[in-house]
């Protein structure tokens, strides 16, 4: 793009190009210290091996750069902006210090091989946050090492496989309530099972009855969340675990709505046999725009021989180490233990709580959801009317009837200056708005929040297509996703070639 | 508690508007029976000053100011400041994944930008394939150090008609080593690239295909396209492929995708760019060859013929984990032994020096495995003279 | 909506049109409304064997994926290659898009299938267009 005059025709932070479009040879924001040793040919070394050249990769200064993420992160929203409601997702304030302790030299560059004396301080954070996590869950022990919440189902999954094969009662099926994350079955099919659908009933929760009929000895787990997808919990969950336990199936929790029970309620007290918790949603570490994750899986003692290798162990001597001789393991399931990083995290944020913070965090997050319920209840249709936890799921029905669905008031809603809820899931409720303020959300906010969806509802009547065009006051309007998927273009490609 | 907004008087409030009698009232859908009615038992409430020190003497406890001869997987590389300056603002840390395409174009920029670099870096997979049923893996530079003849292999596999999927642990050497033209998959730790080593995790690993195999791949990609204005604009695309649409046909249960980390290689790539990656890597290129040179002079190092980029193996006469005991007193922490993984290796260690490594460091580490040959030498030729005694 | 009378219908969307021996498969008008813009086509290969009832590939929209249930069984001897770069077409013209021919196994088994009349019938039960 050299030698081209570019006029700035729009506000320049609204009209950042693509960083390619900025290079040029001989700029650079790099600077390495004189070299120690002696210089070496590459050629010599590498042969036919050597590389000669980096194509397109970019050439420009730090200023530039610095200039170009700012502009960019200037487009996104963030909690940090405002409240974020997007049901499911959990998405709460992520605490500074949490950053900042991460950052540390020796947490940090710790190196995952370096001897075990000198890495006491990273097994200590381990092994504290892993008492922490089994005291909360009720559960008999914990693996650390799933990078996300899909992957510790996955590991779940594979210690479920590994307790009924070492049992020789190898199982073909796993029952998903139709309310669940499209994850638990996407997970039991890449572990080799076969998703059987489990109906829920009028007030959204499992039937019970329908478990009963469907429960065999073929069945290897129920995934179930509880809270479920419609905010709503499981009132007979110990019903459900004896139906599994008496055939011998396992009850799997996953564990995306554990904000709704920490310091409430245990999973290990009403039965449930392992589970996974999201460190990025319960724990408050940062969603990042996509990741990194973490996805613990706390299990009972019988599923103890199965955890993935290495296990976090106290020696002899006092100090911690990892066991590695682990014969009934399922391997493996990340190289090396795990995301770290959001351990420490994880861990700064349970003790910045204690025990009475975690409890009075869990105690807003649904008093914050049942008083957006009640503020918008009468205006938005409610197609369950059994208590909400820590979230809570309308429909679109009213709206709908004036062409108005629930996509476009969440992109309504983004010209209010909130991001949208969770659109179009759970399944079961067609045309859902699945809303999730979180603890971390003041009455003041909540209720512009309220104020703002009221208004929308009353433009769906009286002015409609400022609704149907929304977002409005966004640098870009809304985006072709059809041409986007019908001839995918997925990097940049220099003019001309 | 300090992150939650609301006072007691509020709260009274809510409760009121609610028609609630008391919090308890809320919960009252979970059986009284498993109710929790004591105090979780962690640590209690703590300040932030006292959070700080907590890990601040974990981070001591834990290899702070050692100098570190690992790699294996997990590589020290300097990061640049701005990594870190940017990547704390709030609109990337605290943003979710990029659904809502309007208010998420900078990271969906930002992923376009980053598909774009990986891509020019592993040089486009552009050559057809016919679909195969099976695969070859290897990982070049491998575990050892040493680069793969990739050409030579892709040739044996494609001749049988075999898929190749090259793995590059070390993102560094794509500065200088050939990028693995003739795979038809390549999959990557990109963690070199400006992310922290963090005892392991988290990292980013990538996966890049040619364009046929797209639609198999797991995860999330960014696409471009254009708003009702038509300007450029991007978002998430092929997601039928993801679990939240396709369920149990999804091609991977998949949800996160490290889009923070990514972030860091991008911004880290964006740094040195293309004339800088190639100095990095050749600094690398020449400290690992010094140190190389330096260790020989003592004992073997393996693999002499094969090219290789920032490691290498070393076997010693004594046990390198007594040479790595010893050498951690001077606060350093030498070569990987490799016979946890390998115990036909014998005392074999892996070795990695990157920008980072000083000659003095490799100078320092030359010197104990020296001492602990000439140890092991004179040990040797006593028992010789006392038997020819 | 119109449902040409010379097409045959299943309760899965799909329609086939018999030639002789042979057919041709698609999807209804109804089928490609309810998906909205189609983006991709998975298909299978010329020689592929399709049993009658079982899936034989998958059509995508942007949010969604519907798999496509043979009508009947048969050989496939031809596959619209023009739906690769411009699925758009299946909207536009869902019954004159064809997606695979078939060589039809037993051409007795479209008896079973609906006519144009019933399939509208069934439709809107459906509660569709």
């Amino acid at each position: 793009m050299t030698g081209k005059i570019r006029k700035a025709t729009r506000h320049v932070n609204q009209n950042e190009g693509l960083i390619f479009e900025k290079s040029s040879p001989g700029k650079a924001a790099w600077k390495l210290p004189p070299l120690d040793v002696p210089e070496v040919d590459a050629g010599n070394l590498l042969g036919a091996s050597e590389r000669k050249d980096l194509g397109h990769m970019p050439e420009v200064s730090e200023i530039e750069i610095i200039r170009h993420f700012t502009r960019l992160s200037t487009w996104n929203y963030a909690i940090d902006l405002g409240m974020y409601p997007l049901g499911s997702c959990t998405m709460k304030y992520n605490p500074r210090v949490n950053e900042v302790v991460a950052r540390l030299e020796g947490i940090a560059n710790g190196h995952p091989y370096q001897p075990e004396r000198a890495s006491q301080g990273a097994l200590r954070i381990m092994k504290t946050l892993s008492e922490c996590l089994i005291e909360i869950t009720g559960m008999d022990a914990i693996t650390l090492q799933p990078a996300a919440g899909a992957h510790g189902e996955l590991t779940g999954l594979l210690m479920v496989r590994a307790h009924h094969e070492s049992r020789n009662s190898p199982r073909k099926k796993i029952l998903i309530p139709d309310s669940a994350h499209g994850t638990n079955p996407a997970t039991a099919a890449m572990v080799g099972y076969a998703v059987e659908n489990l109906k829920s009933n009028s007030r959204g929760m499992v039937e019970v009855s329908a478990l009963e009929a469907q429960m065999n000895e073929d069945v290897a787990a129920l995934m179930l969340t509880n809270p479920n997808t419609l905010g709503v919990f499981e009132q007979e969950i110990h019903k459900i675990a004896d139906i599994l336990h008496a055939k011998g199936g396992l009850l799997y929790m996953d564990g995306a709505n554990m904000n709704a029970l920490v310091g409430k309620v245990r999973p290990g007290d009403f039965g449930v046999d392992l589970m996974h918790l999201n460190l990025h949603k319960t724990f408050s570490t940062p969603h990042g725009g996509g990741g990194p994750g973490s996805g613990p899986v706390a299990i009972r003692k019988f599923l103890e021989p199965f955890l993935p290798r290495p296990v976090l162990t106290t020696k002899s001597d006092g100090t911690l180490g990892f066991d590695y001789d682990r014969a009934q393991s399922v391997g493996r399931v990340r190289s090396f233990y795990g995301n770290f990083g959001m351990f420490v995290r994880a861990l700064a944020y349970i003790m910045a709580n204690g025990p009475d913070g975690l409890r009075q965090t869990t105690e807003d997050a649904v008093l914050n959801a049942n008083y957006i319920r009640k503020g918008l209840e009468g205006t938005y249709d409610l197609p369950y009317s059994t208590p909400s936890m820590h979230e809570v799921i309308f429909s679109d029905r009213v709206q709908a009837k004036r062409g108005v669905k629930t996509m476009d008031v969440a992109k309504r809603l983004i010209d209010y200056g909130f991001h949208p809820y969770t659109t179009a899931f759970p399944l079961i409720v067609p045309g859902a708005l699945m809303i999730e303020p979180t603890e971390s959300e003041s009455k003041e906010e909540m209720d512009l929040f309220i104020e703002a969806m009221k208004s929308i509802a009353e433009e769906a009547e009286n002015d409609l297509q400022t609704v149907l065009s929304a977002p409005h006051s966004t640098r870009v309007s809304r985006l072709d996703e059809t041409a986007a998927a019908r001839k995918p273009v997925l990097r940049w490609k220099p003019e001309g070639s | 508690m300090r992150y939650l907004p609301k006072s007691p008087a509020d709260r009274e409030a809510i409760l009121k508007v609610i028609g609630a009698r008391s919090i308890d009232d809320l919960f009252a859908p979970i059986p009284e029976e498993y109710r929790l009615k004591r105090d979780l038992k962690v640590p209690r409430q703590m300040a932030e000053s006292e959070i700080v020190e907590w890990f601040r003497e974990r981070s001591r406890e834990n290899g702070d100011g050692l100098c570190s001869f690992l790699g294996a997987g997990a590589y020290l590389h300097y990061r640049p400041v701005i990594i870190d300056a940017l990547i704390s603002r709030g609109e990337f840390l605290t943003a979710y994944t990029p659904y809502q395409a309007e208010i998420s174009q900078g990271t969906l920029q930002a992923i376009f930008e980053f598909q774009t670099m990986i891509c020019e870096l592993l040089e486009e997979l552009e050559r057809m394939v016919t679909p195969k049923t099976a695969c070859v893996l290897i990982q070049s530079p491998n575990f050892f150090g040493t680069i793969e003849d990739v050409a030579a292999i892709a040739e044996i596999a494609h001749r049988k008609n075999v898929l190749l999927v090259v793995s590059i642990a070390e993102a560094v050497s794509l500065g200088i080593v050939e990028p693995p033209r003739q795979a038809d998959i390549v999959a990557m730790e990109a963690q070199s690239f400006g992310v922290p080593p963090s005892f392991g995790g988290p990292f980013c690993g990538i996966i890049a295909t040619r364009e046929q195999f797209v639609r198999q791949m797991p995860g999330r990609l960014a696409g471009q396209t254009v708003d009702r204005e038509g300007r450029r604009g991007f978002v998430l695309t092929l997601a039928t492929r993801e679990q939240h649409i396709r369920r149990e046909k999804a091609t991977s249960n998949i949800c996160t995708n490290q889009a923070l980390v990514a972030l860091m290689v991008n911004i880290f790539m964006t740094t040195y760019g293309k004339v800088g990656l190639r100095e990095l890597a050749k600094q690398n290129l020449a400290k690992a060859a010094y140190a190389a040179q330096q260790f020989g002079k003592h004992v073997k190092v393996l693999f002499p013929g094969s090219p290789r980029f920032n490691e290498f193996v070393i076997a010693t006469s004594e046990d390198p984990y007594a040479i790595n005991g010893r050498m951690l007193g001077n606060k350093i922490v030498g070569g990987l032994p490799l016979k946890k993984f390998y115990p036909e290796f014998g005392n074999a260690s892996l070795w990695c020096c990157t920008e980072l490594t000083t000659r003095t460091a490799i100078d320092t580490a030359v010197g104990f495995v020296a001492e602990s040959e000439r140890s092991i030498r004179s040990a040797k030729e006593e028992s010789v003279e006392e038997v020819a005694g | 909506m119109a449902y040409p009378a010379d097409l045959k219908y299943t309760k899965e969307h799909e329609w086939i049109k018999p030639d002789g021996g042979t057919a041709s498969i698609g999807i209804t008008h109804y089928a490609q409304e309810s998906l909205g813009d189609i983006v991709f086509v998975d298909m299978p290969k010329v020689g592929t064997e399709l049993t009658a009832g079982k899936t034989f590939g998958s059509i995508e929209s942007v949010k969604a994926v519907s798999d496509l249930y043979a009508p009947a069984s048969g050989t496939v001897t031809e596959v619209n290659g023009d739906l690769a770069t411009a699925p758009e077409r299946i909207n536009k013209d869902a019954h004159g898009s064809w997606l695979v021919k078939l060589k039809l196994k037993d051409p007795a088994e479209l008896g079973s299938l609906l006519s144009a009349a019933d399939y509208e019938k069934f439709v809107a039960e459906e509660g569709g267009p």
